[in-house]
């Protein structure tokens, strides 16, 4: 590629030579293996567990229960578990009820079969429509908003309108397949515990970690180099990572604890299912008078986290009159938990299909009805975007697509057997910003780190951050090398929420730039910063006549052998409304006698402020586009409810995309810089562009058959059987 | 008749270095090579024969390695994504994959590459469909496929179908 600031991948070699070291490819001395006994029931409580025959087993070291386990304390909110091993409760399938460590992984494996756990099984519902009636209000962390919002009188906006569009639709639970499973490594030496974990925030890690184990944080380091795709599944604390914990610190040494795949099912969160309600009046002219978006989710019994799918319509469309409700309703699971698209992945589907059905009822091409709807400020809070190119964004997706040949009538295009349909949706991403620090030095040889410890997990972060600091720096991107990963660098949020290259990007940048004001005044006392080049080990400032000096001899002249600066970053007071924004255009080829729904080419143009390295940007967005493209056509977590467990815990039952189902796919920025979301001016794009996928799509299908489909995923049974 | 937990012997000829080791006969290769030879370059995503991140090359054909047991494997010729290119990543696959960004946390890309390389000697890359067919049996969840597909067509010369 030859666009500036198309760095390829700084961590590229690391992992197509296998160097890059994952947690559980950490080497360590005297190795143990631990192996997860899981709760066959979704609710009770365990009886009587029989443990002899696995203590009496070739190379068990131990087997940790309720019984004997130590006691743990609270954990705190990065938390998202039961507390494990703690009592004799069930509260969903899957749930640990003992570990078994073993010198030898295959010995734990087979040890942990030979234990046998009875249980006093207790009603548990596990299916979310059995329990729409026990729906209640969730209280939200404040970054996500409020559980409902009201502006207007929807009501009266529903009288005055010319069309109103009532619909429900659903989503399914689903499971985040990070192809790494969760994994801990934890090493107990000298009254100090190590873990190498897969994690989202090392941070978070060591926060819960010292916390249930009653430990000071300053004895407990966490450090993960790597982690193999997380997509939200690693961001919170789990049993698993508590377990390999006090099993380390109760046997001494080090203990190796990976989840089977069938664990990772019940063992980091999932998706939740949704239910939608959304209601949309308009008058003739196609003019949002009032929208109304309910949704219910499901929520574990013994926490909450809430799936807010109804936050969407408090910002994408202009309408004097919006209301939002989100509930949650408790099943029998594990917790569910942020799953790369959170609340708008789920919300825009159902607001995004409603749109084209409200399109339909007033015989109105749906993407004028997008435009007619534009907001020019946050209709729910009334603050200015931050910065906002969705006209742009519709305008340049429906040039790439050809969207002005799009006739309006269903069932109007065929390729052959096939029917063709076109579908549009729009996308929006919420930002999330943490507080986050950065320190940045240079040594006599030139060579720049800069060290921040938030995660690499497919981002890009050891490219892109890089690129921050050379920018500051004036010198080109290789000669800077990212250290991240561990809580003995500066302190960053969780790599979650979209939020890592506009936070620690920003603390990076200042940091960088404070050095380069230092070595700035080193050279002549006064020299401007932003006139400092480094070039290898030469470094030139420009204030008048460039002066050029070796940096070893200017670190010699003031005794020192490098200069170093950290600096924080921390979102200020929001005084805008920060959302990123998209243009998702879809078309579909539709079977119709196999009812099959064959993705041909899906157009993204998309407002997420500055790009920083458009390379590793456009993967964030086709890798988003192609988890929509699975969310609407393949993934569901299928459930027995008499069971009250998965039935497809791995990844044959559960289907994901593979490299055959993926489509022609565009993509596109929208040249932008938004000096209010971040120091960057970027934006958040980790999510984004796996958002209005299922709406686009559903859509498109509707175009070609002129069935409405209003459940993902969309399956053959109901594109054949007709309207959901 | 060695019983599961009695080890045997076993020669794993990887990369070309041969190692006597004694595993159970119920240790799969996969567990072998990453536990056992300490080569964790090949990685564990399923365990089950699902996800191709574990994929190697037993005799020039492309395996999953955790679908098959280390006694299976004696004295065969076996090839990890260590032995590809060495330290720097130098065989045509590997830096195609970095050249055109195929790659994104990392996880699966030595089963990718290592796939990749044997679709290409197969014979399986002489269009982007068939380089999207036969590099199907490799998960990405971070869904690099496209990039993939420029990787491998790149790799083997082949002109864009």
């Amino acid at each position: 590629m030859n666009v500036p600031d198309a760095r390829n991948r700084a961590d590229g070699v690391a992992k197509v030579t296998g160097a890059a070291r994952f947690a559980a490819d950490v080497p360590v001395d005297g190795l143990r293996h631990a192996v997860l006994v899981t709760a066959t029931v979704p609710a009770g409580r365990v009886a009587r567990l029989e443990t002899a025959a696995a203590e009496g087993a070739p190379g068990v070291v131990a087997v940790l229960t309720a019984a004997n386990a130590p006691r743990l304390a609270l954990a705190g909110d990065g938390y998202a578990g039961r507390l494990p091993l703690q009592d004799d409760r069930v509260c969903y399938e899957g749930e640990p009820i003992a570990v078994v460590v073993a010198d030898r992984l295959e010995r734990a494996r087979a040890a942990a079969r030979l234990v046998r756990a009875e249980y006093v099984v207790e009603p548990a519902a596990t299916d979310l429509d059995a329990v729409l009636d026990a729906a209640y209000a969730p209280t939200p962390t404040p970054r996500w908003g409020p559980a409902d919002t009201s502006v207007g009188d929807v009501d009266a906006g529903l009288d005055r309108a010319a069309v109103v569009v009532r619909r429900r639709y659903t989503t399914e639970a689903r499971h985040h397949c990070a192809i790494e499973p969760s994994a801990t490594l934890a090493e107990w030496r000298d009254g100090r515990l190590t873990l190498h974990d897969a994690t989202q925030g090392v941070f978070n890690v060591r926060t819960v970690i010292a916390a249930a184990l009653g430990l000071a944080p300053d004895r407990v380091r966490v450090r993960c180099e790597y982690t193999g795709g997380a997509f939200g599944g690693k961001g919170y604390v789990w049993p698993h990572q508590l377990i390999a914990a006090m099993t380390a610190t109760t046997l001494g040494g080090a203990v190796r604890l990976v989840l089977t795949r069938a664990q990772t099912f019940t063992g980091n969160g999932y998706q939740p299912p949704t239910r939608q309600a959304v209601t949309l009046g308009a008058d003739a002219d196609g003019r949002l008078l009032a929208v109304r978006h309910e949704s219910v989710s499901a929520t574990a019994t013994y926490g909450e986290y809430p799936e807010m799918a109804a936050n969407c319509s408090r910002v994408v469309y202009a309408s004097p009159a919006i209301e939002t409700r989100n509930r949650v309703a408790p099943v029998a699971t594990i917790l569910p938990t942020p799953m790369r698209a959170p609340h708008e992945g789920a919300g825009m589907f159902a607001l995004e299909s409603a749109m084209d059905e409200l399109a339909y009822e007033l015989g109105l091409d749906p993407l004028e009805l997008r435009l007619r709807n534009h907001a020019e400020t946050d209709p729910t809070t009334g603050q200015p975007f931050s910065s906002k190119e969705l006209l742009a964004c519709y305008a340049e997706g429906a040039r790439r697509f050809g969207w002005s040949g799009r006739p309006m009538p269903v069932r109007s295009l065929r390729a052959g057997d096939e029917l063709v349909g076109w579908g549009v949706a729009s996308a929006i991403g919420s930002t999330f910003r943490f507080p986050a620090g950065a320190r940045v030095r240079v040594g006599v040889d030139g060579g720049v780190v800069v060290e921040a410890g938030c995660q690499e997990i497919g981002a890009g972060t050891y490219t892109v951050l890089p690129q921050l600091a050379a920018e500051a720096l004036g010198c080109p991107p290789e000669q800077v090398t990212l250290r991240l990963g561990d809580t003995a660098l500066p302190e960053t949020g969780v790599t979650a929420g979209s939020s890592t290259t506009m936070s620690v990007g920003s603390a990076v940048r200042s940091a960088a730039l404070e050095l380069a004001a230092k070595l700035a005044a080193m050279v002549d006392g006064r020299a401007d910063p932003a006139t400092l080049r480094l070039a290898g080990a030469e470094l030139t400032v420009k204030n008048g006549p460039p002066t050029t000096v070796r940096l070893a001899d200017l670190l010699a002249s003031h005794g020192v052998d490098g200069v170093a600066a950290e600096a924080r970053w921390a979102p200020g007071p929001q005084r805008h409304s920060i959302h990123a924004f998209g243009a998702v255009f879809a078309d579909v080829a539709v079977d119709e006698l196999l009812g099959s729904v064959r993705v041909r080419r899906l157009v993204g143009v998309y407002s997420a402020g500055r790009i920083v390295n458009p390379l590793t940007a456009r993967a964030q967005l086709t890798g988003g586009l192609i988890w929509g493209l699975g969310q609407t056509l393949m993934e569901r977590s299928v459930h027995d409810a008499r069971l009250g467990r998965y039935v497809s815990k791995n990844l044959s039952g559960y289907l994901l995309p593979v490299s055959a189902d993926v489509p022609e796919l565009n993509v596109g920025f929208v040249e932008e810089h938004d000096p209010h979301a971040s120091a960057i001016g970027a934006r958040g794009i980790g999510v984004l562009g796996a958002v209005g996928v299922g709406a686009a799509i559903a859509n498109a299908v509707h175009h070609a058959t002129g069935v409405r489909l209003r459940d993902l995923p969309i399956t053959a049974e109901a594109l054949c059987c007709g309207e959901s | 008749m060695a019983g599961a937990q009695d080890a045997v012997p076993v020669v794993l000829r990887v990369n070309g270095r041969r190692h006597d080791i004694q595993v159970e006969p119920r240790v799969t290769l996969l567990d072998a090579i990453r536990d056992t030879l300490g080569l964790t370059g090949t990685k564990k995503g399923c365990d089950r024969g699902e996800c191709g991140a574990c994929t190697v090359h037993v005799d020039g054909r492309r395996i999953n390695a955790c679908a098959t047991l280390a006694v299976m494997q004696d004295g065969r010729e076996i090839t990890t994504i260590e032995g590809l290119g060495g330290a720097d990543g130098s065989h045509p696959v590997q830096r195609a994959f970095v050249a055109h960004d195929g790659l994104q946390c990392g996880f699966c890309t030595p089963g990718q590459i290592m796939s990749a390389v044997a679709c290409i000697a197969e014979g399986h890359a002489g269009s982007d469909d068939e380089i999207r067919e036969w590099m199907s049996g490799n998960l990405c969840r971070c869904a690099a496929y496209p990039q993939i597909v420029d990787a491998v067509r790149a790799a083997a010369g082949t002109a864009r179908a």
